[in-house]
């Protein structure tokens, strides 16, 4: 008896440091791609050409800032994405609340047809031609609406916050209130929204992801530069490799261009994601909630 | 319930409904009108004429579709690399909530956590940056490190055979700490006194990860399985494209980028044939989502709605 309980902690400590050592691995992996872009970003650009770049800064400088932060693109681009966060994610929670709310009324009339409309179109879409056409004849094309609008409402993330609404909200608050003559707008505004933040936090954050990280619709619905978001300007940079030759203007050499050119890669990768980095652990914590609600109950 | 008692009934409510209609008009317009205007596959779509006034062709730009040469590689192309991204993408959150799951030590759980779900939230350009970054055959850190072993250089993104491991593998990389949430949430539902009794009759954590764990997992493992089935051709288009390049197209190229390519880049615009291509893809995305869930139903899962 004795012998096989030491055995058995044996065999548990075995699998804890073997848990320990592959967690530590995943983290690893995960970790060094992008410390390395942080590392780099402030290296110069010799080091960063010449491979010298490990896990520190080789010989810091902030060069690739100085260029990023100096090309008038990327800056407007950055506030330019800003803005399309900002007011997107407004407008999105507008409509998914006011979609939500009514849906999740069990003495909500024809809800059961107006949810069958909404989650069609999660498993059968027009396309992609049909939709440009319809943007174009609404005279979207090239101006800030076709940024805002076009994706105003997730059905999926209706779900989620329909399902939050019903499970939360007890029936016997709209009772209660109704008798004291709450009429449903006052309803929501003071009651249920005030006992959805973490839902509203969560649902925000995925929005804003959505809208911070959005490239295509800018790429097919936009023709003006001054209106572009900061993804496609990072697109023509990184992926396209078309870097304006101002913004290599104090590099003299070519061999001097060419490691600014990847230093200023490095520097950009940071500046774009750094935001959505800092914010996302704040609202960690409901992750765990949003997402179970989505995928069981929807 | 009579008809001027239900008229009764919704006027009285009519505030739920006056909040419902800004989104019900936006799903209407937005979703519903680009159905209709999905007609114009059936014809020969010409902007003067507009959606309705364009002649009707019948199959015709379907049967252009099915014999034009790109057909058997898009398809190929399109079935092979959702399935190899379904397959590889699914055991990971698994065996990652499963190990997260077994940490007594919270603030080490918490930093893997909290490291894990970062790439969630890098954007794709910026992930695409990356692999280019990564994978330059002579600035890239993964060919200087070949390098130290004689190997290489190798231009992994000019390479077609490359093309859908490293669109997968970086898919998994991106996706695995936040699809396991889902699962560390279900671990957390599973009653304690199993795992006590369990420890009373001397089970080691393996044989509980083994025999109370993953069982308990099973239910939501074999829904996600079956959605993302249901989702699998939504290829992802939006990163396949930025990963695409003349040298690569033979095997990086799906409808979905196709349509793109027809319908709004190329010199030649053909809305109608673009619209037919998705057309297929979309009709045949819901057969495989309607036959995933009847399965489902079969198997007496939860179904999807």
């Amino acid at each position: 008896m004795h012998a096989m309980k030491i055995k058995e902690a044996g065999a548990d400590r075995l699998f804890t440091i073997v848990n320990f050592c592959v967690l530590t691995l995943v983290m690893l992996i995960v970790l060094y791609p992008l410390a390395y872009v942080v590392s780099a970003s402030f290296s110069s650009s010799s080091a960063v050409l010449s491979g010298r770049v490990w896990l520190w800064p080789v010989e810091p400088t902030l060069d690739g800032y100085r260029a990023v932060f100096k090309n008038t693109m990327v800056v407007r681009g950055f506030m330019n994405t800003i803005f399309y966060t900002v007011a997107g994610t407004g407008i999105n929670l507008l409509f998914t609340v006011l979609a939500a709310y009514p849906l999740s009324r069990g003495d909500f009339r024809g809800r059961n047809m107006f949810m069958l409309l909404f989650v069609f179109t999660m498993m059968f879409s027009g396309g992609l031609i049909p939709t440009y056409l319809l943007v174009k004849d609404l005279g979207m094309i090239d101006t800030v609406w076709s940024m805002l609008i076009p994706g105003a409402l997730s059905v999926w993330n209706v779900i989620i916050m329909r399902t939050y609404f019903q499970t939360t909200i007890p029936g016997e608050l709209l009772e209660a209130s109704q008798l004291d003559g709450c009429s449903d707008f006052r309803f929501l505004l003071r009651i249920v929204l005030p006992l959805s933040g973490p839902i509203l936090a969560v649902i925000a954050l995925f929005y804003a992801v959505g809208h911070w990280n959005q490239y295509f619709n800018a790429m097919i619905f936009l023709k003006r530069a001054e209106l572009y978001p900061l993804q496609l300007i990072l697109r023509d940079i990184l992926v396209q490799n078309e870097i304006n030759i101002d913004m290599l203007g104090d590099a003299k050499t070519a061999a001097a261009r060419q490691g600014l050119r990847e230093l200023l890669k490095y520097s950009l990768i940071v500046v774009t994601s750094v935001p959505l980095l800092v914010v996302y652990p704040f609202v960690q914590k409901f992750f765990v909630k949003g997402v179970m609600i989505g995928s069981l109950k929807g | 319930m009579t008809k001027l008692n239900l008229w009764k009934d919704i006027t009285r409510k009519w505030q739920l409904y006056a909040l419902f209609a800004l989104p019900l008009i936006y799903i209407i317009v937005f979703k519903y009108v680009p159905m209709y205007g999905a007609q114009i596959a059936f014809k020969d779509f010409n902007v003067t004429k507009g959606i309705t006034g364009s002649p009707w062709v019948g199959f015709a730009q379907f049967e252009r579709f099915f014999h034009s040469h790109e057909f058997w590689r898009l398809l190929r192309n399109t079935l092979v690399v959702s399935f190899y991204a379904l397959v590889a993408s699914f055991p990971f959150p698994i065996i990652l909530a499963l190990g997260l799951n077994y940490v007594k030590n919270e603030r080490f759980k918490k930093s893997v956590q909290m490291i894990t779900y970062a790439p969630y939230f890098i954007s794709l350009v910026v992930l695409v940056g990356l692999l280019l970054q990564f994978l330059d055959p002579r600035t890239g850190l993964v060919n200087t490190l070949l390098g130290w072993f004689g190997l290489g250089p190798y231009h992994f993104m000019a390479q077609a055979s490359w093309f859908k491991s490293i669109y997968v593998w970086s898919h998994v990389w991106q996706n695995t700490g936040f699809a396991c949430i889902i699962y560390l949430a279900a671990l957390s539902g599973i009653d304690p006194a199993l795992h006590e009794a369990a420890v009373m009759d001397g089970a080691t954590k393996v044989q509980r990860m083994r025999h109370i764990d993953l069982p308990g997992i099973l239910p939501i493992a074999v829904i996600l399985l079956i959605l993302n089935t249901g989702q699998m051709l939504e290829t992802g288009f939006e990163k396949i494209l930025l990963m695409q390049n003349p040298l690569n197209l033979r095997t990086s190229e799906v409808i979905d980028t196709y349509v793109y390519k027809v319908g709004l880049v190329s010199q030649a615009m053909n809305f109608s044939y673009a619209t037919a291509i998705g057309l297929f893809k979309a009709v045949i995305g819901f057969i495989l989502l309607i036959i995933v869930n009847q399965t489902a139903k079969q198997l007496k899962q939860e179904s999807l709605w």
